[in-house]
């Protein structure tokens, strides 16, 4: 890989997509042993600088980089000094001070992983900024797909949700497309921006006409706020037409997977039975989540500087 | 322009004899393992294997390591250290386990190798057959098997290259410029 | 004092001259212009003009002697949309700082607008600025808010400020959001005879928007900025316009449906005038692509369509002025967050530069540049004959008795723009490193001359 950081799928070629997935599948071996960690990241440092609550990304980057024999802090907002006021670049700059290597990010604005990318020495990991990119849950989603059907190129592909406001449906329209698969939303027409018409995708406002014959489901978590700014009027109404039912999902192929990123709404976007049946590959996609980040850690650090 | 140094009989004479080495040295091959390290010894693992198996008339495992995550020269490498597969299909506690590369020189990957083995169990031994040792060593690493000494210089390079890879078999000797 | 400007080209539209020449000054008043008339021309190529006669005789020598020879010599720049931050922000720009980056990028008069701390809604600050501009070094003349604290609530009182100084009155930084207070303003103003200068932007519109919305702003995850958001206001404006008869001024345009509803409004009578900023006709939305803050203003930069329309309107004179909205932002503010850092532009000191690429792509002539940046500034804040109290003389014009403000300027010469270097307080420009024609050379202004080298 050419660049020191990973900032969104947008910044990478399919080149660098392909190396980080073929990576992840030897870490995803070592984590199927018994000794789950390697030495190669040894001596290094990873901290967590998250300015948006969340416990599953940042304990997936933890354990990943962990697994890696790197240590790691972690910096939430609320008990750092930023609170304090202490501006973005100090704050940066001070834990580039305490000897980071790698700074995995996430913050409500978009473009501040590009700003630090630009003002550290460390390597800037896109953990998500505002409603650009998660590189790396399009990473592992990537993975999850080429482990279950054996490839991407071709497939059709449906994300289903508020797409407008998701840094994931983002980058996994970004890298879906590039791999070359065919990509569809599904979504009220509030939640699904005009302009995405113009990069190539198809756009459905319903179910039962995007699902048709797809090969993979990908689910987004509905977002109550929402509700509260003229979006949407209820969560009964989008559940009832945009919610995933056993109906809907049998008009996709038989062998169709479900994805979804987490957390969940049971019941909401997606019934419980399609959750916790066999088409469903949720969990798996955690599991990838660590390989996959392992293998971005991993090939970031031989960048050269 | 590359110099010879072995050709294809060579190479089969110096793996007949090493796999005589190796039943010699362990008394057969009860609880012996082959292990080739990527890349270069994984298919050398498999063609002193089957040598051993026309001599003893026997099966013994083989298996593939790749030692990228266990490197100490990740910030230095010219290139990214691309992963490639390990495959062992055994459980490698109590075994003696045969390492086998084709090109042994500073001893790091050796050192490597030895560290992902034992993340995947605890050997009763290790032994190390090697086709070339090219001398250089950084690290107290020696060998239990040549196949044949060429001193060499720092400013050059040896390579081993084998069919299974498209080419003739054959070890080179090259300036590096 | 006396000083003469000789062999120049001098450009004054207000009179219709166009020509080489000489320009007298004295005691900080024109007092005489004279172009080489065409006979003379071809008679003597290399030799100097005949001074005209009232030159001759008896009049003492010049103290200083201004060789302007294969240069421009026009009326000082006027810009009629500046922020200068004082009082109350100085940390990003005073008066001082200000005007000498005004005179260095060829502005002799600048109008400064009322969002400081506190706001200029009230006499004690227009004539706190008032004041503090003795110090500056060109002319500064405040626009007094339109209402108070730029609440949109309650009118100020414009009679009063307008007698501490006030040229004109603007809540510019917001729009006055609710209609009836637009109407009152415009209905109002005409007492006074003072233009209402109308930032356009529908906040419930753009809310929360940081650059122009499309397909960039969804593919780098900003919120976007409509066009129709400053088109609704501009087009509500004009017909208020309409209604009041009051005098408006439409600031900062930046999309092509904007100039076609000015183009329109002015076919039909409307008392509507218009003015643009060098960025909207010389950059894209494409400059944010890295989220670099130093290209976030508002109105945000938007498409080459709007860039087509708005040279467009330059051309046939539907904008009548360029002005610059600088907005200068101290460093720190603009090395954040692009949701958090503030909008703006620091432009004084390339203003001129880039207009001048217009005069190079045949956009419009340099005579028409003049106009929209010295000439109709003047005409539309009733510059060209001021009443006798007010503090300055005639501007944008080398009428015998206007005051002497100058800009000399070498069309030739290529420079790099350096923000690192600006005598403005701020740095935040996305032109930094253009090559760009057409800087000053000289700078006169309140009987000062400045050179640049």
């Amino acid at each position: 890989m050419l660049q020191k950081d990973l900032l969104g799928i947008k910044e990478i070629s399919v080149e660098d997509i392909t190396l980080i997935l073929e990576t992840a599948a030897g870490f995803k071996d070592v984590l199927g042993r018994d000794i789950k960690k390697v030495p190669t990241l040894r001596g290094k440092t990873a901290v967590n600088l998250f300015f948006e609550p969340s416990t599953r990304t940042r304990t997936s980057f933890e354990l990943a980089a962990i697994r890696l024999s790197t240590d790691v802090i972690n910096f939430s907002v609320p008990t750092s000094s930023v609170v304090k006021g202490e501006s973005l670049i100090d704050t940066a700059l001070t834990v580039q001070a305490l000897g980071a290597d790698f700074i995995i990010l996430r913050h409500p604005s978009a473009g501040v992983p590009h700003l630090l990318a630009r003002k550290l020495r460390a390597s800037v990991i896109n953990a998500g900024d505002g409603a650009n990119e998660h590189p790396t849950q399009a990473l592992l989603d990537a993975f999850t797909i080429q482990e279950k059907k054996g490839g991407i190129e071709g497939l059709d592909i449906a994300i289903v949700g508020d797409i407008m406001h998701s840094r994931v449906a983002k980058s996994n329209i970004y890298s879906l497309t590039k791999l070359g698969a065919k990509i569809r939303l599904i979504g009220p027409p509030t939640l699904i921006p005009e302009e995405m018409k113009e990069i190539g995708v198809g756009v459905f406002h319903t179910m039962e006409k995007g699902l048709k014959d797809v090969d993979v489901v990908m689910m987004l978590r509905i977002q109550m706020e929402r509700q509260g700014k003229g979006f949407f009027p209820s969560t009964e109404e989008y559940s009832k037409n945009w919610g995933l039912t056993p109906e809907r999902l049998s008009l996709a192929k038989d062998d169709a997977i479900v994805m979804h990123p987490g957390p969940m709404n049971r019941g909401i976007e997606i019934a419980s039975e399609i959750a916790d049946g066999p088409q469903s590959v949720i969990l798996e996609q955690v599991t990838n989540g660590l390989a996959v980040r392992m293998a971005v850690m991993y090939l970031l650090a031989g960048v050269k500087r | 322009m590359p110099k010879e140094l072995l050709n294809k009989k060579d190479i089969d004479r110096a793996l007949t004899r090493m796999a005589h080495e190796i039943i010699e040295k362990n008394k057969g091959i009860e609880r012996v393992c082959l292990v080739g390290i990527q890349r270069g010894g994984v298919h050398l693992a498999k063609r002193l294997a089957s040598n051993i198996r026309g001599i003893e008339k026997r099966e013994m495992p083989v298996g593939s390591l790749d030692i990228a995550f266990y490197r100490d020269d990740l910030s230095i490498r010219k290139e990214q250290a691309l992963v490639r597969k390990t495959d062992v299909p055994f459980e490698v506690t109590d075994l003696k386990i045969i390492l086998v590369d084709d090109v042994l020189f500073t001893g790091r990957s050796i050192r490597a190798a030895m560290d992902a083995l034992m993340d995947l169990g605890r050997p009763a031994t290790i032994q190390l057959a090697v086709l070339i040792d090219r001398g250089h060593r950084e690290l107290p690493i020696k060998a239990d098997f040549v196949g044949k000494n060429i001193p060499t210089s720092m400013s050059e390079n040896v390579e081993v290259q084998l069919e299974e890879d498209g080419l003739e078999d054959r070890v080179i000797l090259e300036k590096i410029v | 004092m006396h000083i003469l400007i000789e062999k120049g080209h001098i450009i004054d539209p207000s009179q219709g001259i166009d020509g080489i020449g000489n320009i007298l000054i004295e005691d900080g008043k024109i007092k005489e212009v004279y172009i080489q008339s065409k006979e003379q021309k071809a008679k003597s190529k290399s030799s100097p003009p005949q001074p005209s006669p009232s030159m001759e005789e008896g009049l003492p020598p010049a103290d200083r002697i201004i060789n302007a020879k294969g240069m421009f010599v026009i009326p000082g720049l006027i810009d009629m949309h500046v922020h200068l931050r004082e009082p109350g922000f100085e940390y990003k720009e005073t008066i001082k700082t200000g005007t000498a980056a005004a005179i260095r990028g060829g502005f002799t008069t600048v109008c400064c607008m009322p969002n400081t701390f506190p706001v200029n809604d009230n006499a004690s600050v227009t004539e706190f600025i008032i004041r503090k501009s003795l110090e500056g070094l060109c002319t500064v003349l405040p626009i007094g808010a339109i209402t108070k604290g730029q609440k949109g609530e309650e009118l100020v009182e414009m009679g009063t400020m307008k007698d501490e100084g006030c040229i004109a009155f603007s809540d510019d930084g917001l729009p006055v959001m609710n209609s009836l207070m637009m109407r009152r303003a415009l209905e109002y103003s005409k007492a006074f005879n003072l233009p209402i200068i109308s930032h356009c932007e529908d906040l419930t519109l753009s809310e929360d928007g940081v650059m122009s919305e499309g397909l960039l702003s969804m593919t780098l995850g900003l919120r976007g900025i409509p066009a129709e958001a400053e088109q609704i206001m501009v087009f509500r404006d004009i017909l208020l316009a309409e209604l009041t008869q009051g005098k408006l001024h439409i600031a900062h345009v930046s999309t092509k449906g904007s100039v076609k509803l000015i183009r329109d409004a002015k076919k039909r009578g409307v008392n509507v005038t218009a003015e643009t900023c060098p960025h909207y006709f010389s950059l894209t939305e494409d400059a944010v692509k890295n989220y670099d803050t130093n290209a976030k203003v508002n109105p945000p930069l938007r498409t080459n369509k709007d860039i087509e329309a708005i040279k467009e309107g330059l051309k046939d004179g539907t904008i009548d002025v360029i002005a610059t909205d600088h907005a200068p932002h101290h460093r720190d503010e603009k090395l954040k967050e692009f949701d958090l850092a503030p909008s703006g532009i620091s432009g004084l000191e390339t203003a001129l530069g880039l207009s001048m690429r217009l005069v190079d792509e045949g956009v419009i002539t340099i005579n028409q540049l003049i106009e929209k940046m010295s000439v109709n500034p003047s005409r539309i804040l009733g510059l060209c004959s001021p009443p006798s109290f007010f503090i300055t003389g005639p501007k944008g014009t080398f009428a015998k008795g206007a005051d002497a403000d100058v800009a000399i300027i070498d069309t030739k010469k290529e420079f790099r723009v350096e923000a690192s270097k600006f005598f403005s307080k701020g740095k935040n420009t996305p032109f930094d490193g253009w090559m760009l024609k057409g800087a000053p050379a000289i700078t006169i202004s309140k009987g000062r001359i400045y050179e640049w080298k």
